[in-house]
């Protein structure tokens, strides 16, 4: 029973970094084309971007809803205080989404686009911009008593270093936008994208560089986690793997190759997951409630991971049907075809 | 109390205006998939190019819809956390759980197949694309049943007991199954479909009157018809079981809905209110039209109660809903539509037995069809009245009986629920009209007859290639 006790909580840990990590892949090149689409001039250029995600954006942005439902039924403690704490962020995350989710639609029929324009992507950029707040928080620490409950003020979420984190996101998602448009896309719209996606790389690796470096020096009660075995090896191995895994993404832009990017792009994401998985596991709130102490009672875990689980296969089924109809350079995806 | 200080006042407001905002647009969805199964199932089995056209058509108002739904979506779920966080914390193992399943079972299916049922028609075969439409129109559905569920819970909590604070479930499938679940799905599934059905018909009737594609749309009314013959009787049955169990499981909701300050004895006939305008500070209606020996009629089909209908004043203030001519009015609403909506199906009923509705002569029907176009708003506007006196009604507890609403809510600076609140407002604002602008364009510009039909190659009226997009013709100055 002791031992159910605890690999119950540990198996909802890994589907609740499952769903996360598919959310922040799927929708993080979703939110990366719309901040991309930004910096272009063209309509017809941004025709293409929104039309290379038509087909699965509410399918990826889902992730998150289902992110947000295992949190609440796996460990109610966890979302109520953490959302209670991140209030702010989340909705800016929110407010953000709803623009960019609504701009699909209203900029296909508004003849003046301008405004649908810019909602989508100012959407993007804000839900990044909140998403990354809340990221950087959870890894800082949110305040709280010894039950769990939020005792820290509403503006915690605001520093340079949770900045730093967000900031780091979003060239992360503009990285894995541009490696996504290489793939979709061809030409001198393919050309601009191997472009920013060198910047991004750069960027991205430069913002890495600082969290891994700043991260033991401000964060005491991590530093001693993380300079004591096992963590110690782990710890030493990632930004070696990181910066290989960059090099051979810089290598594949050079050569104009138009999936690999995209590939490694992936390798990238999930190895900074993994890493920030075991610095935080076994904690929900780190580094005060453990998932132990933040689980829901064991006949809901139970009951949950029959369903879930067994349903997690064939989501991933379909969806990947999904983009294996749509597979291809985009055209012209539109519903007037 | 100052509204703008109360977190607890503020927090219920965000819940209430994004959750009638938000129910605006699935409402549509829902119902309106299985429209869009029925008219593709007859386009395969008939081949007849109209219903083809008729799927293409409503998707795209189903899509403008869906956007908006997924959207004002994302809030509701994530204020469970942001505002009701001791709400979530106590009764997380059941709810949380519910909506994990909503999510993964009903809004994953119908997200996933929906990229396919839009923009697949060239690019899988008539079977599999047939499978996508069905597939959302299920996600969709189940989304409402376990939605509903979860609601449902929260009205008559059942499968478990509060201990120290938390509901600990001991029995998740009676949780599920609780006492208000079968009938309250049932009510909202036929809502969702009533009001699709009455938005079809409405502007099909608008293009019938126009003299807009009067044979094309003379199909879609047919198809509303002979749905909503069956189901506008239907909602109405449903209805009525519904108030049952309120009587039952819910009497301060009852006394509320009928506003009702003071108790009728068993065995007396007591009258039904049909207007009234209640006092709540006098705790008494400052005057009342009744229908002698109604009371009883509607609870039980005879004159004398055998049970005693309690009114409000047998409870203490702190323990029974306030707003009682909202919920006493919105209560008149929703059943005065419902009503009104199956009067309308026996009129149109009458008209197509005698034959007043074949396409030639269908356009003659002008009082008919002005009526359906009237009605097409109606369905919302029940549907909205309906959740207010379930929730408000509900108040004030958020779990019946087990836990307050001022218990529920996080402790937040006032001003930070207030920022939320006015940019919902806002931007929910903006949306609306949107939505209502673009709504009536696409409406406005009505059905593309020239679109190619799948598997028909001869196709002469290809005007659209694939791979061509309608570039702006504007200057380029003005594209900025």
């Amino acid at each position: 029973m002791d031992a159910l006790l605890h690999f119950l909580p540990q198996v909802w840990f890994v589907i609740l970094a499952l769903f996360l990590f598919l959310y922040v892949m799927l929708d993080g090149f979703d939110l990366g084309v719309g901040i991309l689409s930004l910096t272009s001039s063209d309509e017809e250029r941004r025709s293409l971007l929104m039309t290379s995600l038509g087909n699965i954006w509410d399918a990826n942005e889902t992730w998150l809803v289902l992110m947000g439902g295992a949190l609440f039924g796996a460990f109610p403690l966890a979302y109520g205080t953490i959302l209670n704490a991140l209030y702010i962020p989340i909705f800016i995350m929110l407010f953000g989404l709803i623009f960019r989710a609504v701009a699909f639609e209203f900029r296909e029929h508004a003849q003046r686009k301008l405004f649908w324009n810019f909602a989508f992507g100012m959407g993007s950029f804000l839900a990044a911009l909140g998403q990354g707040f809340a990221l950087g928080s959870v890894i800082e620490g949110i305040r709280v008593d010894e039950v769990g409950h939020f005792i820290g003020s509403s503006w915690d979420w605001l520093n340079w270093r949770t900045l730093l984190v967000s900031l780091t996101l979003i060239q992360g998602y503009v990285l894995i936008g541009s490696t996504y448009l290489i793939l979709k896309t061809e030409g001198e719209l393919q050309k601009t994208h191997f472009r920013t996606a060198k910047i991004a790389a750069v960027t991205t690796l430069i913002g890495a560089i600082l969290i891994t470096i700043t991260t033991p020096v401000f964060y005491e009660t991590l530093r001693t986690r993380l300079f004591s075995p096992p963590l110690v090896y782990i710890f030493a191995v990632i930004p070696i793997i990181g910066i290989a895994l960059i090099g051979l993404l810089l290598q594949s832009l050079n050569r104009q190759e138009e999936r690999t990017p995209f590939i490694w792009t992936i390798l990238i994401f999930l190895l900074t997951f993994i890493g920030l998985g075991l610095i935080i596991f076994p904690y929900i709130i780190p580094t005060k409630i453990t998932i132990y102490q933040a689980a829901a009672a064991p006949s809901a875990l139970v009951f949950m991971l029959i369903f879930i689980g067994f349903l997690i296969p064939i989501m991933l089924f379909y969806n990947i049907y999904n983009y294996i109809v749509f597979r291809g350079k985009v055209a012209d995806n539109s519903y007037e075809n | 109390m100052n509204l703008f200080s109360d977190t607890v006042t503020l927090s219920r407001m965000q819940f209430a205006l994004t959750a009638i905002f938000h129910m605006l647009w699935p409402i549509l969805t829902t119902g309106m998939a299985i429209y869009l199964v029925i008219v593709e199932g007859l386009w395969l089995k008939t081949r007849q190019r109209d219903y083809y056209h008729h799927a293409r058509f409503w998707s795209k108002l189903y899509v403008l819809n869906f956007g908006i739904g997924v959207a004002s979506g994302l809030p509701m779920e994530f204020q469970f956390g942001t505002n009701w966080a001791p709400f979530s914390e106590a009764v997380g193992d059941f709810l949380g759980s519910i909506l994990g399943f909503e999510a993964t079972m009903a809004f994953m299916l119908e997200a996933g197949f929906l990229g396919i049922m839009l923009f697949g028609w060239q690019r899988v075969n008539p079977a599999i694309h047939y499978l996508a439409t069905i597939m959302v129109a299920f996600g969709a559905n189940l989304s409402t049943f376990w939605i509903l569920a979860a609601n449902s819970w929260m009205q008559t909590p059942a499968g478990g007991e509060m201990i120290d604070g938390k509901f600990v479930v001991q029995d998740y499938f009676k949780a599920i199954l609780n006492p208000f679940m079968v009938n309250s799905v049932s009510h909202m599934f036929l809502a969702t479909l009533e009001t699709s059905l009455f938005v079809i018909g409405g502007i099909s009737a608008w293009y019938i009157l126009n003299q807009r594609h009067p044979e094309f749309f003379a199909r879609s009314i047919k198809i509303v018809l002979a749905i909503a013959i069956a189901v506008t009787p239907l909602q109405i049955y449903v209805g009525h079981l519904s108030a049952e169990q309120v009587y039952r499981y819910q009497p301060t909701k009852l006394a509320a809905m009928e506003a009702k300050w003071e108790t009728s004895p068993a065995g007396q006939p007591a009258d039904w209110s049909l207007l009234a305008w209640p006092n709540e500070a006098a705790e008494k209606n400052q005057w009342e039209i009744g229908i002698p020996q109604g009371l009883g009629y509607v609870l039980e089909l005879k004159p004398n109660l055998s049970e005693p209908v309690l009114g409000l004043k047998e409870w203490p203030s702190n323990e029974r809903p306030r707003m009682v001519g909202l919920i006493y009015y919105c209560f008149r609403i929703m059943s005065g539509i419902g009503f009104f909506l199956a009067g309308l199906m026996v009129w149109s009923l009458l008209q197509w037995l005698f034959g007043k509705l074949s396409p030639e002569k269908i356009a003659q029907q002008k009082w008919l069809l002005r009526t359906w176009i009237l009605a097409a708003p109606l369905g919302y506007i029940a549907v909205e009245s309906g959740w207010i006196v379930r929730c408000v009604g509900r108040q004030p507890w958020t779990l019946y009986g087990e836990i307050r609403t001022a218990d529920a809510a996080s402790q937040l600076p006032a001003a930070n629920v207030l920022t939320s609140l006015i940019s919902f407002s806002v931007i929910y604002s903006i949306l609306l009209v949107a939505a209502l602008y673009f709504g009536s364009r696409i409406i406005r510009h009505g059905p593309n007859l020239d679109l190619p039909i799948p598997g028909v190659e001869d196709e002469p009226a290809m005007t659209t290639q694939p791979g061509d997009f309608v570039k702006d013709q504007r200057p380029v100055e003005a594209q900025q």
